[in-house]
């Protein structure tokens, strides 16, 4: 399984979204997330963004207030997750415009839809912008 | 209840609702979570589906960024889920993909909603059930619904088809029965050309790859093809993955690749695939030397890059391919060491390791050197990340790359003294081990042990306190290389070693017993001199005679007559007048005297062990200085007697142990172990275990280092007692205290010096004679210059060389690469898999109908999953055939013809199958696959 799990997290370390694609339990996650968060906060800009934790690496960028942190294995390409992490926002962006933490708070199940719509099984399945977000468009109108 | 009424929806709070409240914190989060939560357990009862489902989607949230519980929602997630509306649905599923897990109770009803909606007509509903799938599958959902997902996989909209390949991996993974049903659909959607498919299908293979990249061997022309003409670096990234895992196992797939991987390295502007190439070629190609050289210039790119996450990737490459060419790091040493010094302690971390990976025998001193000044300016973390790798890397496979003990040994003196130094128990450990192990580095060690000993404000460092306690050890055993023993008293005995641990003090104290024993017999010896000749000699030759009438013990008179020589050379030892003597005795009362009320049982025990020898002894060399020594014949004789025999029990030489040398000690008669181990057990763990020091008042170094306990049985001729040695050694190193006082009683005045590898190999000889031989071979090698080769380092052959953790590829023969294979290679009928259920019946009958349609399959193996009667036969069948066409041509031939000549196969090896029938081997496996490959690829 490349991506173990993906979150983000506010400056003040609150978890904003967290997609796991492995069962954890609540008591797990929420230890996990706190080492996380603490680990990778604590960095500057001018150090990298890989950080190795337990058996994972994380691989996290910086967005505005938000940190996109995705836990990979080790053998996984890192700048791949970057680009990966990348579209994401972008992809977010295109739909919310200009996007911010909350837009991803009042619509956490829309970031959920597009985030199952690219991964699957933690493997990116989907690159495109315009697939990822035709079906969320189509909700959109129905409802 | 009567049913919902409007008012009960129109003021349920909704998600919006909550987070705004969340955000507000009018009455705290906790209070305001739980009133919330209380609200929703009374909403989720409810029968209007609405209000439900917003229960759940406000759970749902409360759950993923808050962390409460959600397992008691797990069914009226299912109503919501009955739910005719899209919405309601993916409130529902979104609930159940994040609360489901392998044993949610309620698990097993979800599988008709799941077929439900994976039938469904609107392909977001099937869409989303998919997705759920791909969370929650266990092995009763996986096997239930594998039709539905086969029947997907071939969906003419993308949007479903895509979703249930990629759905395959974790149905694969819980049921691998399915693969007998879905392998083939998954193979020719990799022959898809629309990229979302690819992608998805790639995923699935890369994942499959990893776990067992043998078993899909035959795929190599799918992904050659997709690595040559795909345009998308994400596809080409995992097909790249899968060459570095099939790569190795195949040297003509390897040299296929090569070639397409190189392109991808020259043209590609993407650094993710750059960097993805780059790391296939070292790790999978590294035998390719052009590709390697190509890979290895593109490596600067990233370390000079401002970027640190390309630094960090750069290096990490070069660490890759450190293991095997050197020569690259080298290449790039100054970025390297550059980056030492980078702000980001990743990186950091990253360039020590390739810099350690650099050290050899040539140049550890250089690097060390720079590394310890590097260490000096660093930050504490840093600053020991340093200093363990440096102390690693040394004493790798028994100091390996270390000519200069010398050198290293005032190196491990001179890091203890770096301020932020924590690595006092490994510093310790290899101090204690050296000297131990290194006969010709004790003269250093004991200087070096002086100088950190005579510091006063080293003992106040908490962390310096394990060094020193080797230290103290070191001056004590090995006091007769010292200059000035007076001087490693005063050391041992100075008023601020109260800040040592009770612990540590011991040992202080027993090392200050050893000093002033040495002290003693060395006076007596040299007044023994002055009287016997006429010129008083200055101390060597004192030595050497103090030892020369122990005939016995014929390496220390080695040792004695070697240090006289190299003590000669270096310094003059100070001669020992009567009245230091008696200034020494004073000292030692006056610092002892108080210890002798102290709390610890260990120090007040040794120190009123040494004060009673102190008393014995005290009055002969008082009465010296007072009266002519015929006074006092009596007691002066007695007392140099004490001496004698403290001196002899002192200067014994301690080896290193084997750890298995219990293992050569002869079963008593009449022990029976095996009925008392359990007793023993019990007492152990009633015992409050005394502290080990007290045992060994004779040798208290022994217990330093801790496989010692066993040295005492090593004497007794002994022949190997297989059955129960293991058992044996075992509880005795677990419970190493209870044996000790077994062999106190032999704490006698001859420990054989287990330290030679000739021992280990004679341990039934005689020890005596074993020591003569072993000094024989030892002293050729050695030389009475400085300028020296590498000193002989003592190794244990069974211990020292430690069993490398033998990692065998263990291709792990679980149920999913059988079935992976069963398919690939055709071999059915070998594989006993666990649950053949009567679903794989069904679904294969459903198979045969498809097959029929799927004409020209690009595997050739793939035809033969129905129509082939005699499967099990297949692999030796391609096994030979590969070898045949071999022979008669290495051109292609087309599918017809290996049809035909298969038939002519299958029939002559009939009858061989059932030697071949054996999935365990390995190799034949290899060389089955084998020639089957390059078929495709050329």
């Amino acid at each position: 399984m490349g991506i173990r799990f993906i979150l983000m997290v506010n400056k003040q370390g609150q978890t904003r979204l967290a997609q796991y694609y492995e069962w954890l339990t609540l008591e797990e996650r929420r230890a996990l997330e706190g080492e996380i968060v603490r680990k990778c906060l604590a960095r500057t800009e001018q150090q990298c963004s890989f950080v190795e934790h337990r058996n994972y690496k994380i691989v996290y960028r910086r967005y505005a207030s938000l940190f996109f942190l995705v836990g990979v294995d080790n053998d996984e390409n890192e700048l791949a997750i970057l680009e990966f992490i990348h579209l994401l926002v972008e992809t977010m962006d295109r739909h919310f415009g200009n996007v911010c933490e909350l837009d991803i708070m009042f619509h956490l199940e829309k970031a959920h839809f597009m985030l199952e719509e690219m991964v699957m099984n933690g493997s990116v399945v989907e690159t495109s912008k315009a697939n990822i977000l035709t079906p969320i468009q189509l909700m959109d109108k129905a409802s | 209840m009567s049913g919902p009424s409007l008012m009960d929806s129109l003021f349920q709070r909704s998600l919006e609702d909550l987070i705004k409240g969340l955000r507000q914190q009018l009455i705290g989060e906790q209070a305001f979570i739980s009133k919330a939560l209380e609200e929703i357990r009374k909403e989720i009862k409810s029968t209007d589906l609405s209000i439900k489902s917003t229960a759940l989607l406000k759970l749902s949230y409360l759950s993923s960024l808050h962390f409460h519980d959600m397992s008691f929602a797990t069914f009226h997630a299912l109503e919501v889920l009955s739910s005719p509306r899209f919405s309601h649905k993916k409130i529902a599923y979104h609930a159940i993909s994040l609360s489901f897990h392998d044993s949610t109770p309620v698990l097993l009803l979800i599988t008709n909603h799941l077929r439900k909606d994976l039938t469904s007509t609107n392909e977001f509903e099937v869409s989303l059930s998919l997705r759920c799938l791909s969370k929650i599958a266990n092995v009763d959902l996986a096997r239930d619904l594998t039709p539905e997902i086969f029947t997907l996989m071939s969906s003419n909209k993308l949007y479903v088809r895509k979703k249930a390949v990629a759905v395959v991996l974790r149905v694969f993974e819980k049921y691998p029965d399915s693969v007998r049903v879905c392998f083939k659909r998954l193979v020719e959607n990799l022959d898809n050309s629309d990229p979302q498919i690819l992608s998805a299908v790639i995923g699935v293979f890369c994942e499959l790859a990893c776990k067992d990249p043998r078993s899909y061997l035959p795929l190599a022309p799918e992904f050659y093809k997709i690595l040559v003409d795909s345009k998308n670096n994400w596809v080409l990234i995992k097909v790249l993955k899968i060459f570095a895992k099939l790569a190795p196992l195949e040297p003509r797939l390897a040299k296929r690749v090569v070639e397409p991987i190189c392109d991808h390295m020259r043209r590609t502007g993407a650094k993710s695939l750059l960097f993805e190439c780059v790391r296939t070629v070292v790790t999978s190609l590294s035998e390719y030397d052009s590709a390697v050289r190509l890979a290895v210039g593109k490596v600067p790119e990233f370390l000079v890059d401002e970027d640190p996450n390309l630094k960090y990737l750069g290096l990490q490459v070069l660490s890759i391919v450190a293991q095997k060419h050197l020569w690259a790091v080298s290449q790039n040493k100054e970025a390297v060491i550059k980056s030492l010094s980078d702000a980001d302690p990743n990186i950091k971390i990253e360039s020590l390791r390739l810099v350690m990976a650099m050290v050899s025998e040539c140049n550890v001193t250089e690097i060390s050197r720079v590394l310890v000044n590097h260490a000096l300016k660093s930050d504490p973390e840093f600053c020991n990340e340093i200093l363990g790798s440096i102390l690693s890397t040394c004493s790798r496979n028994v100091y390996e790359i270390i000519v200069d003990f010398d050198w290293y040994v005032s190196l491990l003196g001179e890091m203890s003294r770096i301020p932020h130094c924590h690595k006092g128990e490994e510093i310790e450990n290899q101090l204690i081990d050296i000297g131990i192990r290194v006969k010709d580095v004790r003269l250093e060690l004991v200087r070096v042990s002086r100088d950190l000993l005579i510091d006063p404000a080293l003992l106040g460092n908490f962390f310096l306190h394990r060094v020193l306690c080797a230290a103290s050890w070191a001056s004590g055993e090995y006091v007769k290389f010292s200059r000035n023993p007076l001087e490693l008293m005063e050391a041992l005995l100075q008023p601020r070693t109260r800040l040592l641990p009770p612990s540590i003090r011991a040992i202080y104290i027993q090392s200050a017993f050893k000093v002033l024993v040495f002290c003693l017999h060395t006076y007596l010896m040299q007044r023994g001199s002055t009287f016997s000749s006429t010129s008083p000699d200055n101390l060597p030759s004192v030595v050497s005679a103090s030892v020369s009438d122990e005939s016995f013990d014929n390496l220390s008179v080695e040792n004695g007559v070697d240090a006289t020589v190299t003590h000669g050379q270096i310094c003059t030892p100070a001669f020992i007048t009567n009245e230091s003597i008696v200034n020494l005795l004073n000292m030692v009362e006056l610092a002892l005297g108080p210890l002798v009320g102290s709390h610890d049982v260990e120090v007040q025990e040794r120190a009123r062990n040494v004060l009673g020898f102190v008393d014995l002894t005290k009055l002969k060399f008082l009465n010296y200085s007072v009266q002519e020594e015929n006074d006092s014949e009596g007691k002066g004789v007695e007392a140099s007697n004490i001496i004698e025999l403290m001196h002899d029990a002192f200067s014994k030489e301690l080896g290193p142990i084997s750890l298995s040398a219990q293992g050569n000690v002869s079963l008593p008669d009449g022990l029976i172990v095996k009925e008392n181990l359990g007793d023993l057990e019990m007492i152990c763990c009633d015992i409050e275990l005394p502290s080990s020091n007290s045992f060994s008042f004779g040798s208290p170094c022994e217990e330093k280092d801790g496989v010692s306990f066993s040295n005492l049985q090593i004497k007794e001729d002994s022949e190997q007692s297989n059955e129960s040695t293991s058992l044996l050694a075992e509880h005795r190193k677990r419970h190493g205290l209870y044996y000790l006082p077994l062999g106190k009683s032999e704490i006698s005045n001859d420990y054989p010096p287990a330290n030679d590898p000739i021992l280990q190999g004679n341990i039934n000889g005689n020890a005596v004679d074993l020591v003569k031989i072993t000094e024989e071979s030892l002293v050729p090698k050695r030389k009475p210059s400085h300028a020296k080769p590498r000193p002989v380092v003592v190794k244990l052959d069974e211990v020292d060389e430690k069993p490398v953790a033998l990692k065998k590829f263990e291709s792990k023969d679980d149920s999913l690469s059988g079935a992976v294979r069963d398919i690939l290679f055709g071999s059915e009928d070998m594989v006993p898999t666990s649950s053949q259920s009567n679903l794989s019946d069904k679904s294969s009958s459903k198979r045969k109908g498809k097959e029929k349609q799927h004409t020209a399959p690009h595997v050739e193996s793939k035809e033969n999953l129905v129509d082939d009667g005699n499967p099990s036969s297949r692999r030796r069948k391609y096994r030979s055939h590969g070898k045949e066409r071999r022979h008669r041509s290495p051109r292609k031939k087309t599918a017809e013809e290996r049809e035909g000549q298969k038939e002519k196969e299958k029939s002559s090896h009939r009858h061989g199958r059932h030697k071949s029938g054996q999935r365990a081997e390995e190799p034949l496996n290899v060389s089955a696959q084998a020639p089957v490959i390059p078929d495709f690829l050329l």
